[in-house]
């Protein structure tokens, strides 16, 4: 595996990610989701709010990388912060 | 409650592994990249977010996101009204329905550099039909020195190109309406355009939805067609976003860079996509 250039950050994030679809799959599995109409303008099942929270923090990732000079941690919590909101309230 | 089988889930798995093999893996190496400064097999030193700062701040790679996303409204817009116009034109049975078939089809099956050089020769002003044409007629044309004159010529070159491919899914979606339809609008007395408006243009939409986003996403990364014909220029004016990040990963080798760039491009193209295709299918869902 050592042609894909691993770093340590690199496999904490596809680690989180894996996980996150392992769970994600297994709560599927145990209780189907319903779709339903949150705050987002669109009805979304349980794994529509999982892609957009992930895209969303991608997007917030480049903002403050691309826009400003904070830290990327700063987006790292605010992602933290959208992904929960977009997958609770979304 | 439906009760649901997931045991057909295992069927999905000989495509999971493919698309992991064909599509993750190297992504997954892509990401790796794009946070470390690397200069062979074994010397790479990890960087973060440097690269991403970069790219995003370069002035070089926003004007080529605009070029990018003027390129694809205007193929957008050209080519799926056009594709429509065509399909409802096309004759429904008989020879001659399948001699437009075929007509049809064959911009689809010349390869991408070829479509290039054919274009390039074409508008050329001293040995092309199109080039010497124009600047016979008084109109002054040179695609490799006007600006205007380049974007027009990479323009109809890509709705010469691809405009079949949505004429053709457009005929499809024609052919699949049930003919009660047709007959409940005669009887109503419906005009052509209520029943375009009214039964072919709603039957045509889930078709529609593949084609724009095909388009989209094709026209999105185009590559080699206005290489082969303008070499991106004259200057910059038609060099995309795809190009930009060819010159950065293969001629200047920064791999870093370019990975962060890829990476970038993914996401934009991942994004409008996914609007497209959930403002298509929104009503759907809402019915």
């Amino acid at each position: 595996m050592d042609w894909m250039a691993w770093t340590l950050p690199t496999a904490l994030f596809f680690g989180f990610i894996g996980t996150l679809l392992v769970g994600m799959t297994i709560w599927e599995l145990r209780s189907p989701c319903i779709e339903r109409k949150g705050l987002l303008p669109i009805s979304t099942t349980r794994g529509d709010r999982l892609f957009i929270g992930l895209l969303g923090s991608a997007y917030w990732h480049l903002l403050v990388v691309g826009v400003t000079d904070w830290s990327v941690w700063i987006a790292s919590v605010l992602s933290l912060f959208w992904l929960i909101a977009v997958m609770r309230w979304g | 409650m439906k009760v649901h089988n997931n045991k057909a889930w295992w069927l999905v798995l000989p495509v999971f592994l493919l698309v992991a093999f064909s599509a993750v893996v190297p992504m997954m190496t892509v990401v790796n990249y794009s946070v470390q400064d690397i200069f062979d097999h074994s010397t790479r030193y990890f960087v973060g977010v440097d690269w991403y700062k970069q790219v995003l701040q370069d002035t070089r790679l926003h004007e080529s996101l605009l070029r990018q996303f003027i390129f694809s409204t205007c193929v957008l817009l050209i080519e799926i009204p056009l594709g429509i116009a065509i399909a409802l034109c096309m004759p429904t049975k008989g020879r001659m329905a399948s001699l437009v078939l075929i007509v049809l089809a064959i911009p689809l099956l010349i390869p991408w550099n070829v479509v290039g050089t054919i274009w390039q020769i074409f508008g050329r002003a001293d040995i092309g039909l199109l080039g010497w044409s124009l600047n016979s007629l008084g109109i002054s044309y040179n695609y490799a020195a006007n600006t205007s004159d380049a974007w027009v010529t990479v323009l109809i070159m890509d709705v010469w190109h691809w405009t079949s491919l949505v004429a053709l899914l457009c005929y499809s979606g024609l052919r699949a309406i049930p003919d009660v339809y047709y007959q409940a609008a005669r009887i109503d007395r419906a005009s052509d355009w209520a029943v375009f408006r009214h039964i072919q243009l709603p039957k045509l939409k889930s078709v529609l939805l593949i084609a724009v986003m095909l388009r989209f996403m094709d026209s999105f990364m185009i590559y080699t067609e206005p290489f082969v014909l303008t070499g991106g220029g004259p200057g910059n004016a038609t060099t995309f976003l795809s190009q930009t990040l060819t010159q950065m990963a293969i001629g200047q080798f920064d791999l870093g860079p370019a990975a962060a760039f890829s990476l970038v491009y993914f996401l934009i193209i991942l994004l409008v996509s996914w609007l497209f295709y959930t403002a298509m299918t929104h009503n759907d869902k809402t019915r």
